[in-house]
């Protein structure tokens, strides 16, 4: 079986299973954030008149309004610290992050687990070979009220990267080549597991990337077998889960990490990527670095790499993604670099990524950013254009004035 | 009638998830189609083509077109995690891969159990929603249907 199969026979108690039949999963975690979270499944609960089926299980974090910043937004947060108390749920976490990232930071996934998340990047959770996926409101009543979840038994596809990516070039360059390669709905909604040399050298964090813009290849979940580096950075014993090598899949697609140039995505689609270098006409107003995607301390530290000792030319602005990302940047000098680069900082949260906060970007701004989708109006005005990059080529931007291949400037 | 790739922030942006779904689906479709809200009638289907409701798990997309009265979407093939929340909000999602061929303004009738849409020039099959999903659908959604299954659990 493959490592998505595996995943799921156990978690619908089962020997084994087969692509395309429908199961009924138990599941070993719900994680929740502020904006489809308690503010949608309280008054449903209620009108149920049903409880949450195990609050051990469940993880609330608010990251997507916070910091608050009008009336609907501390509504909407103080209604969520109220609900946890009510449901006695003690796994909450208040503006410590951004939820797929504070999850695995804070001992919640294992492989071998299945779970689900109330955001479309849950799949970032597969980076810890555990079955995890994205649900709406309801769906998650669905989950909170039975513990349970129907679903269609994926097939797997693999991207296999021999090599090593260059210096300069990271799991964003990937994903951003592979959705230009086979489009948003190159996953065919079924599980990507991502193999091969060039992944198994890649940190957690960079992993959770790879995963995390699953979301935008259009997979229900992507996944990474558990090996050491897996065990590493959950500082326990961990259990190996793997595909069997002879594992039937939908479709195994090989690439060379080595030859991979960092990518752009052009507004307003992350399918609309090419080699950073075809883009150094476009001069962006605002570089940005931010969300689940592109702000972790690997992506932090991408970023300082190519901005140390050098001077932003744009309005450069960093949304951290966790607070103890924060706490080992301001320790190690990262977030001194990115200040002494002219960097303004937001609050810890989404920031402008989805364009829920008190930040959004104004009628015709060029930006580029770190962040996974720059949908038209995602994250301001209609008018506005987002190029997506890697928080190597974002800082490389910033600096330049015009957008540019990092390795100018690396090496 | 709408084209490939159509994802949730242009169906319902981001800004306005704080409001009430009666506020956001007023702005249903803004970015690309701002008049939408206002010209859509109860009974009407939506059109799409590849890959329907791409990007954020936010079931508002699927709750603010049901809101303005949509009957049900067609579309060559939907995000998975779209596709979930409408049939969980009770919203019908039929994937056809002939989609393309209903024109704009088309009268339509959909067969749920046969899986034939009927466009004024011909008949366009597709693949039924299953059976045990179609019944959540007909109760109106997961949350009726949890209520019923609930309800039938205390009385029995």
């Amino acid at each position: 079986m493959t490592l998505a199969q595996k995943l799921v026979a156990r978690a619908a108690g089962r020997g084994s299973v087969t692509p395309g039949e429908i199961v009924t999963c138990k599941v070993d975690l719900a994680m929740m954030h502020d904006s489809g979270g308690p503010r949608r499944v309280k008054p449903m609960l209620e009108r149920l008149g049903a409880k949450v089926w195990d609050p051990s299980k469940v993880v609330v974090i608010t990251d997507h309004y916070v910091p608050t910043y009008d009336d609907e937004s501390r509504k909407i947060i103080r209604l969520a610290r109220e609900w946890v108390r009510e449901a006695g749920i003690d796994n909450f976490y208040d503006e410590q992050g951004i939820c797929h990232v504070v999850l695995p930071e804070r001992g919640h996934l294992r492989p071998g687990m299945f779970a689900v998340g109330g955001d479309s990047h849950s799949p970032t959770g597969g980076a810890f070979a555990a079955y995890m996926f994205g649900v709406g409101a309801t769906e998650m009543l669905g989950v909170l009220v039975t513990g349970e979840i129907w679903l269609k038994v994926p097939h797997t596809i693999v991207m296999d990267f021999d090599g090593a990516l260059e210096r300069g070039v990271s799991a964003k360059d990937v994903m951003l080549f592979l959705i230009g390669r086979f489009g948003m709905d190159g996953g065919e909604y079924q599980a990507v597991e991502y193999r091969g040399p060039a992944i198994r050298s890649l940190s957690m964090q960079e992993r959770m990337t790879l995963c995390n813009m699953t979301a935008e290849l259009g997979g229900q979940t992507g996944l990474i077998a558990s090996d050491e580096i897996t065990e590493e950075f959950l500082k326990i014993p961990v259990e190996r889960w793997q595909s069997d090598a002879e594992a039937p899949v939908l479709a195994h697609h090989r690439f060379n990490a080595s030859d991979l140039a960092p990518q752009v995505a052009a507004p307003h689609s992350p399918a609309n990527s090419k080699a950073a270098s075809e883009f150094q006409d476009v001069k962006p107003s605002v570089a940005y670095i931010g969300a689940c995607t592109g702000a972790k301390l690997a992506d932090l530290r991408m970023a300082a790499s190519v901005l140390k000792g050098r001077k932003a030319k744009m309005r450069l602005m960093v949304a951290p993604a966790s607070a103890r990302d924060v706490k080992a940047a301001e320790e190690e000098g990262t977030l001194a670099v990115l200040r002494d680069a002219g960097a303004e900082f937001l609050g810890l949260g989404c920031g402008i990524c989805a364009g829920y906060g008190g930040n959004v970007l104004g009628e015709n701004v060029v930006a580029i950013s770190t962040t996974a989708r720059n949908f038209k109006g995602r994250m301001g005005a209609p008018s506005s254009q987002v190029f997506l990059a890697s928080p190597y080529t974002v800082a490389a931007t910033a600096v330049a004035g015009r957008i540019c291949d990092p390795r100018e400037l690396l090496h | 009638m709408f084209g490939d790739n159509i994802d949730t922030d242009v169906i319902v942006p981001g800004r306005y998830m704080k409001y009430s779904i009666e506020e956001i689906a007023q702005h249903c479709f803004e970015p690309v189609a701002a008049h939408f809200a206002k010209e859509v009638k109860r009974g009407d289907i939506v059109v799409g083509g590849r890959n329907f409701g791409a990007g954020s798990s936010r079931e508002q997309a699927p709750a603010a077109l049901k809101q303005l009265g949509v009957a049900a979407l067609i579309a060559e093939s939907f995000a998975g995690l779209f596709y979930r929340n409408s049939l969980n909000l009770g919203l019908p999602a039929v994937v056809c891969k002939d989609a393309k061929r209903i024109c704009d303004g088309d009268r339509l009738e959909i067969d749920f159990d046969q899986g034939v849409v009927a466009t004024p020039r011909e008949k366009l099959s597709f693949e039924p929603i299953p059976p045990h999903l179609m019944q959540m659908v007909r109760d109106g959604g997961l949350l009726p249907h949890l209520e019923k299954r609930l309800k039938c659990r205390t009385t029995s």
